[in-house]
C-alpha cells in the first residue's frame, strides 16, 4: 500500500517531488514550492482522496543552514491514511501559494503561520495576524525571536476608530 | 482589530460586538456580527486573547519539564493532553508502555472524555435556558473528578500521564469510586435525556440550527463528536487504535444532520460508550500490588539507609511519586533514562541518586533521536495531535499542537451567517471551544 502510493505519486509528478520516508503510517514527501498547489489539488481529489487538511505548520530551520519548511498533514477518510507533505522555503522573505481555496481551515491555519513565522501566502484572501495583535513587532516562533522579548507599547487609539 | 467586517459592512446594517468577555462566551473570544434586524449578514471572529506562547515556551523546556504546560491546553480534560504529548515522545523514543499503565491511561482518558462532554453540554444547555441540566451535569462531573483527584492528586493540573507510563498507581479504593461515578453519571444521562430530548424550547434552539454539511465539516478539518454529528465516521480510537482500544468493545455514535441537536446527541451517546469502556477496563485491570499505606519521610529514609546494610527495603511515604519500587515496573517503561527512577532508590542508594541526577541534569535526560514525529489521540473535542521535531538535544526543536477546536472555531463565521443573533449562543456552545487549546 505504502510503496504503491509512493509509486503513484512519483509517476504523477516526476519532477518536484521527493519521497523522504515511506514508513507505513508516516509517509513523508517533499514537494517543490512551485508545484505545491498542483500536487495538493491532485492529492485532494480521487483516487487518493485526501479530503481533510489535518494540520499545517512551519519550522524555522535557518539555524540549521536551511530556510523555512512548511509541513502539511493530510488525512484521507475513505482510505484511512495520513500523509505528510513538506515544502522548503527561502530563508529571506519566505512565500508559498495559499491552499485556502482547497481546504477551508487553511485560511486560519495559514494566518497563524503568517503571524508566528512571517511566511507570506500568495493568494490568501485575508492574510493578517490571528493570535497576536495588530502592531506586534516580529514573528514570535522564529528562532531569532528571544523567549522573553518585550514589545513596545501600543499607541492609544481614538475611541471611534 | 476586526477590519474586514467593518470594511465590508453595508451602510444600513448594524455592527454588534459580542465579547471578548461575555457571559455566554465560554472563553475569551470576540464575535463581531453585522445585523439586519436580527439576521446575521456577516460575522468575524477575533481570537488570541488567551495566547500565552505555548509552543515557544515548550521549545525552551526539556521534554520532561514541558509536560505541565500541556495540562493547560484543554483544561477540561488535561489527562488527554498529557497522553497525546507523552505518546508523541514515546513514539520518537520507541518506548513500549507497560500493560497496566496502558489500561490506566485508557481509564483516565475516558473519565476525562466524559467530564469534557458533561461540561460542554452543561454549558450549552444552560445557555439555552436549561439550568437544571447544568447543575446535574456538574454534579456527575464531581464524581468523575473525585476518581481523578484520588488518582492524580489534582483536579485539573494533573501532569499524571508521564513519558513512559503514568506517575503512580491507582489508589486502593478506586473500584468503588469508579463504580459510584459510573452509576451517578448514568443516572444524570438518563435524567438529561428526559429533560432535553423532547424539550420544545431546547429543540427550537438546536434542531436545524448551526447546520454544517458533511463536506464543509471535512474541509474545515473537523474531528471528534462535531465531525461525527454530520455522519462522517472518523475516530482516532478506531482509525489508528492506540493503547488497548483495539481490544475494547465500544461503538462510535454518528449523527446525520450536523446541527446543534446532533452534536448534543452524539456527545450524549458517546458518554454512554465511554462509561462502557470504563467498566470494561476496571473489570479487566489486574489488581496489582496495593499502594503502601504507610512509609517514612525522605529525611528519615536517608538516616535509615546510613544505619542499615543494603538489601532491606525502606518504604517511603506514599505521597511521594513513584515511591513504590515494586510498582515501578508495572507503571513506567524500564530502561536507562526513560522515566524518573523510584524515589526509594534515589534517597537510599548512591546509584539511585546518580540515576536521578542523570535524568534531571541540564543537557541530560531524554534525548530523542533527530527526526520528526506526529502522533495523535482522540480527545474530548477531536484529534489532539502533537508534531515534534527533534534535533537530538534535550529540548524539542519545534513543537506544534494540533488543537481540534481551532478548526471548529474557524467554521463559526460561516455557520452563523444567515442565522439569528440568538443562534450564535447554542451554536457556539455546541462546538465546545476551549480557550486554552484554541489560543495556545
Amino acid at each position: 500500500m505504502a510503496e504503491n502510493l509512493m509509486r503513484v505519486l512519483t509517476e504523477r509528478f516526476p519532477s518536484g517531488l521527493e519521497v523522504l520516508s515511506d514508513a507505513p503510517g508516516d509517509e513523508v514527501v517533499a514537494v517543490g514550492a512551485a508545484v505545491l498547489r498542483d500536487v495538493m489539488t491532485w492529492l485532494k481529489g480521487p483516487p487518493l482522496d485526501y479530503a481533510m487538511l489535518l494540520d499545517l505548520t512551519c519550522i524555522d530551520e535557518r539555524p540549521l543552514g536551511r530556510g523555512f519548511t512548511m509541513v502539511y498533514h493530510l488525512q484521507s477518510l475513505s482510505r484511512n491514511h495520513r500523509l505528510r507533505v513538506k515544502v522548503g522555503l527561502a530563508a529571506e522573505s519566505p512565500a508559498v501559494s495559499s491552499l485556502a481555496g482547497l481546504w477551508k481551515n487553511a485560511n486560519w491555519l495559514e494566518r497563524e503561520v503568517y503571524d508566528m513565522f512571517g511566511v507570506t501566502f500568495v493568494g490568501h484572501p485575508d492574510l493578517r495576524r490571528i493570535l497576536m495583535y495588530e502592531g506586534f513587532e516580529g514573528f514570535p516562533l522564529r528562532k531569532d525571536y528571544p523567549l522573553r522579548k518585550r514589545q513596545p507599547r501600543l499607541k492609544e487609539r481614538a475611541p471611534d476608530a | 482589530m476586526p477590519e474586514r467586517i467593518a470594511a465590508e459592512a453595508r451602510r444600513d446594517s448594524l455592527l454588534l460586538n459580542l465579547g471578548p468577555s461575555h457571559p455566554a462566551m465560554h472563553g475569551i473570544i470576540r464575535v463581531m456580527v453585522e445585523l439586519q434586524g436580527e439576521k446575521i449578514l456577516n460575522a468575524e471572529l477575533e481570537i488570541g486573547y488567551l495566547h500565552r506562547g505555548f509552543e515557544k515556551t515548550c521549545e525552551a523546556r526539556t521534554y520532561f519539564n514541558l509536560l505541565p504546560y500541556t495540562d493547560r491546553l484543554n483544561y477540561v480534560s488535561p489527562l488527554i493532553n498529557n497522553l497525546a504529548y507523552a505518546m508523541t515522545v514515546e513514539k520518537m523514543l520507541g518506548i513500549t508502555v507497560p500493560e497496566r499503565a496502558q489500561a490506566i491511561r485508557v481509564l483516565m482518558s475516558e473519565l476525562s472524555r466524559v467530564s469534557d462532554h458533561l461540561t460542554a453540554l452543561g454549558a450549552m444547555a444552560m445557555e439555552t435556558g436549561a439550568f437544571t441540566v447544568f447543575l446535574y451535569m456538574m454534579k456527575a462531573r464531581e464524581y468523575l473528578w473525585d476518581v481523578i483527584e484520588w488518582t492524580t492528586g489534582a483536579r485539573m493540573t494533573t501532569s499524571y500521564i508521564r513519558i513512559g507510563g503514568v506517575r503512580a498507581d491507582l489508589e486502593s479504593g478506586y473500584r468503588e469510586r469508579v463504580a459510584l461515578a459510573v452509576k451517578e453519571t448514568r443516572q444524570v444521562l438518563k435524567d438529561v435525556h428526559g429533560l432535553l430530548d423532547q424539550n420544545k424550547i431546547f429543540l427550537n434552539r438546536t434542531r436545524d440550527v448551526g447546520v454544517i454539511s458533511r463536506e464543509d465539516a471535512v474541509s474545515f478539518g473537523w474531528t471528534g463528536p462535531c465531525l461525527r454529528s454530520t455522519g462522517v465516521y472518523y475516530d482516532v480510537r478506531k482509525a489508528r487504535p492506540y493503547l488497548i482500544y483495539d481490544r475494547l468493545d465500544f461503538e462510535v455514535p454518528l449523527g446525520s444532520r450536523g446541527d446543534n441537536f446532533d452534536r448534543y446527541m452524539v456527545r450524549m451517546l458517546e458518554m454512554e460508550q465511554s462509561l462502557r469502556i470504563i467498566e470494561q477496563v476496571t473489570a479487566a485491570l489486574p489488581p496489582g500490588p496495593a499502594r503502601a499505606a504507610s512509609g517514612v519521610e525522605p529525611a528519615e529514609a536517608i538516616a535509615l539507609s546510613r544505619r542499615q546494610r543494603e538489601g532491606r527495603p525502606i518504604r517511603l511515604s506514599p505521597t511521594l511519586e513513584g515511591s513504590e519500587v515494586d510498582l515501578h515496573p508495572g507503571l513506567v517503561a524500564q530502561g536507562a533514562g526513560v522515566a524518573v527512577p523510584p524515589k526509594e532508590e534515589t534517597y537510599t542508594s548512591m546509584e539511585g541518586l546518580i540515576g536521578h541526577f542523570l535524568f534531571f541534569m541540564k543537557g541530560r535526560g531524554l534525548h530523542p533521536p533527530p527526526g520528526e514525529v506526529y502522533a495523535s489521540v482522540e480527545g474530548g473535542n477531536g484529534e489532539v495531535g502533537f508534531y515534534i521535531v527533534s534535533d537530538g538535544t534535550d529540548r524539542p526543536y519545534r513543537l506544534h499542537l494540533r488543537a481540534p477546536c481551532f478548526h471548529f472555531t474557524a467554521a463559526l463565521e460561516q455557520m452563523v451567517r444567515g442565522a439569528l443573533v440568538a443562534d450564535i449562543i447554542p451554536t457556539f456552545g455546541s462546538l465546545n471551544m476551549i480557550g486554552g487549546e484554541l489560543d495556545r
